[in-house]
C-alpha cells in the first residue's frame, strides 16, 4: 500500500516531444500534478490535446523526454523497458476503448494472461482468473471467447484482466467509446464500485461529459498543458 | 514467466492457425524426409560396397595377360594369354606374396538331370580359395593333385547349387559342363554381389587343367588369362606390386623401354576408390537434401515474419499487461522451434517409411542409421533457432504504443 502522506503518482514538468517531418511536435509542454491513492480522476480534452500521451506516460508504456515521474515514490522515468514491463504487470491495469482481448482465447485465458507474465503456475492463475471474472459478474462466461460475448461483456472481461494481478492503478482509455449508452453506464458503475470497494485508483480518459461525471476529480488538457484541475461531486453509481 | 507457459502459448498459437502451421511445417517435413531418405540410400550403397570389398578377398592383385596400352594405343587385354602356370608359381615364391592362382575364365552350360543353367566357369588352382578368402559351405576344394591330373571335379557356388539341385545334396553328384561330366566335390559359402554387380555365387570352379582340356578346348596349355595373388599385408602391397612387375618383366624378357605384356592391378586400391566414390555420392545426396531443409527453414522464417506483422496488436496487448521483451522473444522463438521440431518428427516418420519402401519395393540397399536421425533432429533444432530468431527479435523490439495502435 502507498506510503501515507506521499502521492501515488507525482509528475513534475513532464514534457514529451515527438520528432515529425516538420520538426519537433511538443505533445506535452510541462505537466505537473499528483494523484493520491484511491482517487478517481477523469482526464478530458480534445484529440491532440496531449491526454493520450499523458496516459501512456503514466501507464509506463512510454518514457518522458523531460521531467520526472514518481510512481509510489519511485522514479520510473529512467527505468529500462523490462523494468517498466514488470511494473505494468504488477502495479498497473489497462482498459482500452477497443477492449483489446485476444480473440482466440477464452475469457478465462485472457484474464489469466497477466498472471502468466507474473510467473504464476497454470492452475493457480486459472483459479484466480475465475475469481476475478466472478467479481465482474461473468463467472459463467469464463469459457466463452470474446466473439461470443457482447461489447459490454467484453469490456468487463477486459476490466477483469486489468484487475487480475491486483494492481494499484487502472488506466481506462475511452472505455465506453465502443459501447451504447446503457452499457456504458453499467461499465462505469462497475468502475465506481471497484474504486469505492477495493480502493483501486482510477484514471479515466474520456471526452464524454456524462462519463467523466462518474469521477471525483476532473483534469482538462489543451495543447499539451493542464488547463483545468477541479474536484467534482461524483454521480451516484 | 514459467517455461511451460511458453510451450502452452506456442502450442495455442499453432493450433489456432492449423492450416498455416501445417503448411509452414511442410517445408521441414519434406526437408527432413529427403535428408533421411537420401542418407539411407547413400549409406545403403556404402554398406553394399563395403561388403563387396570384404567378399572380394583382401590385399588382392589381379595380373592380366596383355598390356592395357601398346605404343600408346589401348589394346584389348587377354587376347593372347602371355601368363603361364609357372609365372603363377614364381609369383607365389615372392616374399610378399601369400598365394597366387592362375585363372582361366569362361562361361558354360551346366546340366544336371533335366535342369540346365548357364554360368561362369573358372579354371584355377587351390590357391584361388586362399586369395579370395572363400570358405566352403560343404564338401571341400580340389587339390594340387587334381590340378596335375586334370581331374573332372568341380566346386559350385551357392546359386548354382540352388538352381540345379534345390534341396538335394549336390556332393558326389555328376553334372555336365559343356557335355563333359564332372563330379561335384564342394559347395562354396555364399558371398553376394561383387563390386561390378555380378553375383559371385553364380559360378563353377574346376581345376585349370581340366577346364582347358574338357571345357574351353583351347590350345593354350599351361597359359592363363589371369593370375590372382594375395599379398601378406596391406602395408606390403606396394612392395609386392613392384616385386611382381620386376619378376614378370624378367621372366618375359622385356627389355628397358619396352611395354609390359601384362597388367598388374591392385584390386584393393580399386575397391577403395569405389568406396570413396560411393561416400562422395552419399555426401552429395545428403547435401542436396540438406538444401531443402534450409529452404524449409526459410519458409518458417517467412511465415513467422508474416505472423509477427499480423499479430502486432497482440504483441502490444501482451506488452501492456506485462510481457517483457524477452518474454515476447521467447514466445516467437519457441513457436518457430515447435514448428520445426514437429515438422522434423513427421519428416522422420516419412523418411524412415520411405526408406523402408525403397528397400522393400525397389530392392535398393538402404540403411537408416541413428547418426542420421540425430543429425536431422539437431539440424532442425538449429534451423528453428536460426530462422526463428530474426522474426522473434523484431517482435520483441516493437514499441508497445505503436503495436497497440496496429489494426
Amino acid at each position: 500500500m502507498a506510503t501515507p502522506g506521499k502521492p501515488l503518482i507525482e509528475v513534475v514538468d513532464l514534457e514529451k516531444d515527438y520528432p515529425t517531418g516538420a520538426g519537433v511536435f511538443q505533445a506535452l509542454r510541462g505537466v505537473s500534478l499528483s494523484i493520491a491513492t484511491g482517487e478517481f480522476v477523469a482526464i478530458m480534452g480534445a484529440s491532440g490535446s496531449g491526454k493520450s500521451t499523458f496516459m501512456n506516460l503514466l501507464g509506463c508504456l512510454d518514457r518522458p523526454t523531460r521531467g520526472s515521474y514518481h510512481l509510489d515514490g519511485i522514479d520510473v522515468s529512467r527505468m529500462s523497458s523490462d523494468q517498466l514491463a514488470a511494473l505494468r504487470n504488477r502495479e498497473i491495469g489497462f482498459v482500452f476503448q477497443g477492449f483489446n482481448l485476444l480473440p482466440k482465447m477464452t475469457s478465462l485465458d485472457n484474464v489469466a494472461l497477466p498472471l502468466m507474465y507474473a510467473g504464476m503456475g497454470r492452475q493457480a492463475r486459472r483459479q484466480q482468473a475465475q475469481t476475478v471474472l466472478e467479481r465482474v459478474g461473468l463467472g459463467e462466461r469464463s469459457h466463452h471467447t470474446p466473439l461470443q460475448l457482447s461489447g459490454g461483456q467484453q469490456q468487463r472481461v477486459a476490466i477483469a484482466r486489468a484487475m487480475a494481478t491486483r494492481p494499484r492503478i487502472i488506466f481506462a482509455d475511452e472505455p465506453t467509446g465502443n459501447l451504447d449508452s446503457e452499457t456504458s453506464h453499467q461499465v462505469m458503475g462497475l468502475f465506481s464500485q471497484l474504486n469505492r470497494d477495493e480502493g483501486i485508483t482510477l484514471v479515466l480518459v474520456t471526452h464524454e461529459a456524462d462519463i467523466a461525471a462518474y469521477a471525483r476529480r476532473r483534469i482538462r488538457f489543451q495543447d499539451g498543458r493542464v488547463v483545468e484541475d477541479v474536484p467534482q461531486k461524483a454521480v451516484a453509481a | 514467466m514459467i517455461f511451460t507457459s511458453l510451450f502452452e502459448t506456442a502450442w495455442h498459437a499453432l493450433v489456432t492457425h492449423r492450416m498455416r502451421s501445417f503448411l509452414t511445417m511442410l517445408g521441414m517435413v519434406i526437408g527432413v524426409a529427403a535428408v533421411i531418405l537420401m542418407l539411407a540410400i547413400g549409406q545403403g550403397a556404402q554398406a553394399m560396397v563395403r561388403s563387396s570389398i570384404e567378399s572380394m578377398g583382401s590385399n588382392l592383385f589381379i595380373i592380366m595377360s596383355g598390356a592395357t596400352t601398346s605404343g600408346g594405343a589401348r589394346v584389348a587385354g587377354g587376347m593372347a594369354p602371355t601368363l603361364t602356370f609357372s609365372d603363377a608359381d614364381a609369383i607365389r615364391g615372392l616374399g610378399d606374396i601369400v598365394a597366387a592362382a592362375p585363372v582361366s575364365p569362361g562361361t558354360a552350360q551346366l546340366i544336371y538331370g533335366g535342369l540346365n543353367w548357364n554360368t561362369s566357369v573358372y579354371g584355377t588352382t587351390p590357391d584361388y580359395a586362399v586369395v579370395r578368402d572363400w570358405p566352403m559351405e560343404s564338401g571341400g576344394f580340389f587339390s594340387e593333385a587334381d590340378v596335375r591330373s586334370g581331374a573332372r571335379v568341380a566346386v559350385i557356388g551357392a546359386v548354382v547349387g540352388r538352381e540345379l539341385f534345390g534341396d538335394e545334396d549336390p556332393i558326389g553328384k555328376i553334372i555336365r559342363i559343356r557335355q563333359a561330366p564332372f563330379e561335384v566335390i564342394g559347395v562354396l559359402a555364399a558371398k553376394g554381389q561383387s563390386l561390378d554387380g555380378r553375383d559371385q555365387d553364380d559360378t563353377v570352379i574346376v581345376p585349370i587343367t581340366s577346364a582347358q582340356q574338357k571345357i574351353f578346348s583351347s590350345s593354350m596349355r599351361n597359359r592363363a588369362r589371369l593370375i590372382m595373388a594375395q599379398a601378406v599385408s596391406d602395408k606390403r602391397m606396394d612392395a609386392a606390386e613392384s616385386g611382381i612387375n620386376e619378376l614378370l618383366r624378367n621372366r618375359h624378357r622385356i627389355g628397358v623401354g619396352q611395354d609390359d605384356d601384362f597388367t598388374v592391378r591392385n584390386l584393393t586400391a580399386l575397391a577403395e576408390t569405389a568406396a570413396s566414390t560411393t561416400r562422395i555420392m552419399s555426401l552429395l545426396l545428403g547435401a542436396i537434401a540438406a538444401i531443402s531443409l534450409v529452404v524449409g527453414g526459410i519458409g518458417i522464417m517467412n511465415i513467422m515474419l508474416v505472423s509477427v506483422t499480423e499479430r502486432t496488436r497482440e504483441i502490444g496487448i501482451r506488452m501492456a499487461i506485462g510481457a517483457r521483451r524477452r518474454d515476447v522473444l521467447w514466445q516467437f522463438l519457441i513457436e518457430a522451434l515447435t514448428l520445426s521440431l514437429i515438422g522434423c518428427a513427421i519428416g522422420l516418420g516419412l523418411g524412415i517409411g520411405g526408406a523402408w519402401l525403397v528397400g522393400n519395393l525397389a530392392g535398393l540397399p538402404v540403411a537408416v542409421t541413428p547418426a542420421s536421425v540425430l543429425m536431422a533432429v539437431g539440424v532442425s533444432f538449429l534451423i528453428g533457432v536460426f530462422f526463428g530468431f530474426y522474426p522473434a527479435r523484431s517482435a520483441a523490439g516493437l514499441d508497445p504504443i505503436e503495436a497497440l495502435r496496429a489494426q
